[in-house]
């Protein structure tokens, strides 16, 4: 009698799922003796993401405003990157981060029917507000990328100013790429391509891990690549940093221009005094901020169709669009032999080539807007970055630059000021 | 004095801005905060083995459940026995579980039961397959929730050929293959 029950219950979940019917080749029993089916066993979820590793970030990134400002103490910064590594990376797992908690938020924001937890919003938004009144405390010793990149920069070397700033706009290139992503639903780019996570997780696919290695490597010699270059979540810290109210400061009191902290930060991130030979006719220099703040609407423009020229080759970051294409190939006998699992998957599933070249098609359709805003953003910043450039500031002491700074407190111990001195 | 006002005034809008962004945030994403974990779809899976290398646990937070009202409980149980056993019993050559997390109990002739240590199961999918191809289908994958630490994004879902994973709700955090889930909670 059982049976005949869980028959119908079966015919009727099946039709209202719709997806595979289950047809049953072998009656389920009728026992006889007293036989219980066992429950199947479903626990709830662990609660990852739960409230009390909000209240931790909010302490590490206090303790670490601690020792930023009253302590002023590089060994303690150091002492809470351990913890952070351990915690925030072997203990979570990388995951999930400050970093790529950007794009859940995102997500939120772009996608309707995607939804974000409120500890995820409160990882996204904590950092920036402490950034926003004492500068990027959170890259000092609270971030888990951060964290591992501090902690394996032992030889640091400084790289050519100029360069810096070239290579720096990688970081506004990911920021652009990843929301690109977020909103035609290609997926989160950050985690994709997250170089530590893999170590923290002892596993990842392979190249995940050789890039970390390498990553790693080079930042024995160029101290925290990933922050300097890529790091997508650094150009919303470094927006609010800018504005900070208090932000660490190299001389506990009035710098006396010893020149001594000079090549003490590994991450060009101190202001010099301004150069005699830079100082020039404002005039001149005014001029040609005007014909630079004029041109930026021009500039802008052709990076919009820059970007839009690009979007088919960007459209590749999404699967469909990927997939599509890998069967096109192999349609036309351009590729054949290896095995590759998703097209072979696709082969096997009812769903024609047409079908998914359409759906293809509507993506990349998406990405036409999508890369033309992207291509509009990288002009605004360069455009800005050249503004600033074109617009010399007198500056008569040395000083932490707001923006790039990770108050890291590698340049304390430089300084012979002493408080009160 | 003015020094003294200029200051004032970057410091309010500094709060002010502190607020708005808060808020702003808040307003863009605070009716949609409800916590979501991934499940995979069993009607979608095809059993290509990915859900045991491409978690970032070790072994995999995927995991087989034997759905016991669908299951033959069969003498010879497909999803058990490598294929070609010359005895039906349970030496482990004869087991096709890679890790033998099958454990195969005698009931009442001529019925046997099932049930997978869970601690052992790597998620391989080579039962639920056979199970599939041979059987009722009654094994099949699913993330233990209280085992799988949520990731940003999960891994597997982005690597999943059949595109199974999806975000589900707390409430409702398993994803049964007939939607008859009488028997996934013990009555209160
Ligand atoms: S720059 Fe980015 S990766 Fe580096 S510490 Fe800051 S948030 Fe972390
Ligand atoms: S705290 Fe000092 S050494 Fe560290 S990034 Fe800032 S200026 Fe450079
Ligand atoms: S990756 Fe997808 S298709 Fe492969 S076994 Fe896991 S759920 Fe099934
Ligand atoms: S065959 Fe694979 S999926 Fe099935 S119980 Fe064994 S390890 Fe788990
Ligand atoms: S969410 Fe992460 S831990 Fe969970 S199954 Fe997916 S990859 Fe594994």
């Amino acid at each position: 009698m059982r049976y005949v029950s869980a028959l119908i219950a079966l015919v009727a979940a099946t039709a209202v799922q719709g997806a595979r019917a289950i047809e049953l080749k072998f009656a389920p029993p009728d026992f006889e003796t007293e036989y219980a089916m066992p429950y199947l066993f479903t626990p709830a979820p662990a609660g990852s993401n739960t409230w009390w590793e909000s209240l931790i970030l909010f302490a590490a990134l206090s303790l670490t405003t601690y020792m930023v400002f009253k302590a002023r103490s590089r060994r303690g910064l150091f002492a809470i990157s351990v913890f952070s590594l351990l915690f925030f990376g072997f203990y979570r797992k990388g995951c999930i981060c400050p970093v790529g908690s950007t794009q859940n938020v995102m997500a939120a924001v772009f996608l309707p029917d995607v939804g974000v937890s409120w500890v995820v919003v409160s990882f996204f938004v904590m950092p920036l507000l402490f950034s926003l009144f004492f500068g990027r405390v959170f890259c000092a010793s609270v971030c888990p990328l951060g964290a591992i990149q501090e902690l394996v920069a032992i030889a640091p070397i400084r790289i050519n100013p100029a360069l810096e700033r070239v290579l720096g706009l990688g970081k506004y290139m990911y920021l652009g790429l990843a929301t690109l992503g977020v909103a035609t639903g290609a997926g989160f780019l950050i985690c994709r391509w997250d170089p530590f996570v893999g170590l923290y997780r002892m596993g990842h696919s392979y190249n995940m891990l050789i890039a970390g290695a390498l990553m790693l490597l080079v930042g024995v010699f160029i101290a925290r690549p990933y922050c300097r270059f890529l790091c997508p979540y650094g150009v919303l810290l470094g927006w609010m940093s800018r504005f900070s109210k208090f932000h660490l400061e190299i001389p506990p009191s009035p710098c006396v221009e010893c020149r001594l902290c000079e090549d003490s930060c590994p991450y060009n991130a101190i202001d010099m005094p301004t150069p005699r030979h830079l100082v020039e006719d404002p005039a001149v220099g005014k001029k040609r901020t005007r014909l630079l703040v004029f041109l930026a609407p021009v500039f802008i423009l052709l990076g919009a169709v820059g970007g839009y020229l690009f979007h088919e080759p960007l459209s590749h970051i999404h699967p469909t669009v990927s997939l599509s294409e890998r069967i096109a190939k192999e349609d036309r006998g351009i590729i054949k032999g290896e095995v590759y699992l998703e097209s072979d998957t696709f082969r096997k599933e009812s769903k024609t080539a047409a079908t998914l070249h359409a759906e293809a098609l509507a993506v990349t359709e998406k990405f036409k807007t999508g890369s033309a805003l992207f291509g509009a953003f990288l002009a605004l910043i360069i455009s800005i970055k050249l503004i600033e450039l074109s617009v010399v500031k007198k500056r008569t002491i040395f000083e932490p630059h707001k923006e790039t700074c990770f108050s890291c407190g590698r340049c304390y111990p430089y300084c012979p000021v002493e408080e009160g001195a | 004095m003015s020094e003294r006002k200029k200051l004032d005034r970057r410091d309010f809008m500094r709060g002010a801005a502190a607020v708005a962004f808060t808020g702003a945030t808040w307003a863009a994403v605070g009716e949609k905060t409800e916590t979501k974990y991934w499940q995979l779809d069993p009607a979608k899976c095809t059993q290509c083995g990915r859900c045991t290398t491409h978690c970032v646990l070790t072994p995999s937070a995927v995991k087989c459940l034997n759905q016991f009202d669908i299951c033959g409980y069969c003498d010879l149980c497909f999803g058990y026995l490598q294929p070609g056993s010359r005895n039906l019993d349970t030496g482990a050559e004869n087991q096709l579980c890679p890790t033998a997390a099958i454990e195969r109990k005698y009931i009442e002739a001529p019925y046997y039961e099932y049930k997978i240590h869970e601690d052992k199961c790597i998620g391989c999918a080579k039962c639920v397959k056979a199970c599939l191809v041979f059987g009722n289908g009654s094994f099949y994958l699913q993330i233990r929730q209280d085992i799988c630490i949520n990731c940003n994004e999960c891994s597997i879902a982005k690597s999943c050929p059949s595109d199974c994973f999806s975000e589900v709700p707390e409430s409702n955090p398993y994803m049964f293959l007939t939607g008859d889930t009488h028997l996934a909670h013990p009555p209160a």
